[in-house]
């Protein structure tokens, strides 16, 4: 689970990576994993700590996708939207999917428990349509899989 | 004596359900006090049967697929038997299978994926060890000779860019491999990182050995988690010297497939692409020549060099020599990997070997070479899978995607996809591709809509040359290629007013 945000590990985990070339992507992604996102006041010390701009470490940050500025719910769902998945009628999955967690593509449930993120392929496109679950693969998705993430997310209730 | 079980651990089985087969496996096993051995391997790639549980025998590995849990106690109760209904007899006789000509993908399915023992056993490292021998001149002669070209897209010969690399001079070089393999329809690079990860390994030391690299990057998307940690072990196994190997992970972007994109990318930067020249050859990462290949390209090499150019130019038509592994994907029948000789034509890929559409539905297009890739209609079901004939006929043959849709596809709506998938993951850098994506994807709307449709779609198709010719990179430079070939070959779907 990520903790809130702390300068002292932010500093160790530059520090594990000092050694590197082009360290800043390796860097981001242990910073979101530790925070669960990129936290404000982690771009002017990686910033200072890799002699960069703040401008600079902010440009990487918002160019990818994946670089959140905030937390995610306690789980993500990324629902493919590519062509494959297409194919095997994943737009109305995905409809499904957004209108029974009442949530529009990026955002969250009111409780914080889900995440539904688009993808734009996941390799899993000869049992399409598929997604990722907490990382998890999923495919041959169905309406009926609906009821299985909800299953699948809702066991943390009461943990 | 115990019976070895194998099961894989590739991202498709698992997602379908193969780990949740192993648990009831090793519960069932367990209740009948059996001896057996689940090994997970990657997957054969026949993804309509996953998961497959193969037995061994005295005859060979026999198949059963696909296995939900719930066949698992009948399974072990009848002894895995020839007469089980999911039986799908000795697996490498499979007509998908065995009409292949399985080089680069000979071991996928069959190995533990991080067993070095396995690997050697099945041929491992002696491309590589034949490469030592040969020396670096002889080896870059080796793979020109081979006719390999990119497998990522652009088909360039890799013998003419390794040699570039060789000849050029510098106090570093380096080896990348681009494993960002974000064209949907296509998961051959996450194959071999997930079933052969030491055959990416060898063909990254091969190319380091060829060029004089001593480092080698591999840039895996982060769309692919279960490929980045099984790559990330196999780099921690390999007992290469000399050549050291780091794992890098995207962050989400397409376009950092795009070789420049993605050299800023492992340097520290946003993934814009890169202005040509400088070539990567001369001045890659960090300003040093360097080869970036794609997986496919680099795991092709160690083949190469072990059995000979000779044996692999031979195979294949015209100036696309070798095999090329073509991934069926979207709704077909028998989606999967099929490993051939460039030259079946598309008809015979998507009708033959795919078996038409999963729906039961007629094809009525299918897109070659992801989403950049053009759209083909059956008409044209006669082109062969060559590099040459593809370009003319507005296609591409790209990094070997096949995407089939049945007749109840939009073609108005998968041109307009194409245009919105541009801007959503344009890098910015230059004004056709950031611009005209939008703009595109707008007029495409007011088409859809039934607004000026003939008006509007000159102002596509005038579009598409302003991004053909005035775009840094293929993002930009290939997405008319969907766009148009949508508006030419499926006219009708872009006449209609829609609610």
């Amino acid at each position: 689970m990520p903790t809130s945000w702390n300068p002292s590990q932010a500093s160790e985990i530059i520090r594990r990576h000092s050694g590197r070339d082009g360290p800043l992507l390796p860097i981001l992604h242990d910073v979101q994993a530790a925070f669960g996102c990129i936290p404000a006041p982690a771009i002017p010390q990686i910033a200072e700590a890799l002699n960069l701009t703040r401008a600079e470490v902010h440009g990487v940050v918002s160019f990818y996708h994946d670089f959140r500025e905030a937390p995610a719910g306690r789980h993500v769902l990324k629902l493919c939207r590519a062509e494959a998945c297409q194919s095997m009628k994943g737009e109305a999955l995905a409809e499904a999917v957004l209108r029974h967690f009442g949530v529009a593509w990026g955002g969250t449930t009111a409780d914080g428990r889900l995440t539904v993120e688009a993808a734009y392929c996941l390799g899993l496109c000869a049992c399409a349509p598929s997604g990722l679950l907490d990382g998890q693969p999923l495919a041959r998705l169905t309406p009926a899989s609906v009821d299985e993430i909800t299953r699948e997310i809702g066991q943390e209730v009461g943990r | 004596m115990t019976r070895r079980l194998f099961v894989p651990r590739d991202a498709a089985a698992r997602a379908v359900g193969a780990d949740k087969v192993v648990a009831a496996l090793r519960d069932e096993t367990a209740r009948h006090g059996l001896d057996v051995e689940i090994v997970r391997t990657g997957s054969r790639g026949l993804f309509w049967l996953e998961p497959l549980i193969e037995i061994e025998t005295p005859a060979g590995r026999i198949g059963f697929g696909p296995v939900a849990p719930r066949d698992v106690p009948g399974l072990v109760e009848g002894g895995f038997a020839a007469s089980h209904p999911l039986c799908v007899g000795r697996t490498e006789e499979i007509p998908f299978l065995k009409r292949q000509t399985r080089l680069t993908f000979a071991r996928c399915g069959i190995v533990d994926p991080l067993s070095l023992t396995d690997y050697r056993a099945h041929g491992g490292f002696r491309g590589l060890e034949r490469a030592h021998s040969l020396g670096a001149a002889k080896t870059l002669e080796e793979i020109a000779r081979s006719g390999l070209r990119g497998r990522g897209g652009a088909g360039f010969p890799a013998g003419i860019k390794w040699k570039t690399v060789a000849d050029a001079e510098a106090d570093r070089k380096y080896v990348v491999c681009n494993a960002d393999e974000g064209d949907s329809g296509t998961y051959a690079d996450r194959m071999i990182m997930e079933g052969d990860p030491f055959l990416a390994i060898e063909g990254m030391a091969i190319a380091g050995f060829a060029v004089g690299a001593s480092k080698g990057y591999i840039y895996i998307r982060s769309e692919y988690p279960d490929a980045v940690r099984t790559m990330q072990q196999a780099v921690a196994l390999s007992p290469l010297d000399g050549f050291e190997i780091e794992v890098r992970v995207g962050a989400g972007a397409y376009v950092c497939g795009e070789e420049t994109s993605l050299l800023e990318s492992l340097e520290g930067r946003r993934g814009q692409v890169r202005a040509k020249p400088p070539l990567p050859a001369h001045k890659g990462l960090f300003g040093r020549p360097t080869v970036v290949n794609n997986l496919v390209t680099l795991a092709s090499v160690p083949g190469i060099l072990a059995d000979g150019a000779e044996a692999y130019a031979v195979l294949g038509v015209g100036r696309s020599r070798g095999t090329m592994p073509i991934q069926l994907a979207g709704n077909v029948k028998h989606g999967g990997l099929f490993e051939v000789p460039f030259g079946l034509t598309l008809g015979e890929i998507v009708d033959d070997i795919g078996g038409g559409t999963q729906s039961g539905r007629p094809v009525r297009a299918v897109q070659v070479g992801g989403p950049l890739g053009a759209y083909f209609p059956r008409a044209l079901f006669d082109t062969p899978f060559d590099y040459e004939a593809f370009a003319a006929r507005d296609g591409l043959v790209g990094h070997g995607g096949v995407v089939v849709f049945d007749d109840t596809v939009d073609m108005a709506r998968q041109a307009r996809f194409a245009l919105e998938f541009c801007a959503v993951e344009s890098c910015g850098k230059c004004t056709p591709c950031r611009i005209g994506s939008v703009r595109g994807a707008e007029t495409l709307d007011r088409i859809i809509r039934g607004d000026h449709a003939e008006a509007n779609l000159a102002l596509i198709a005038d579009l598409c040359q302003t991004l053909k010719f005035g775009s840094l990179c293929a993002l930009g430079g290939f997405t008319p290629y969907p766009v148009m070939s949508a508006i030419n070959h499926f006219p009708e779907d872009f006449h209609v007013a829609r609610s």
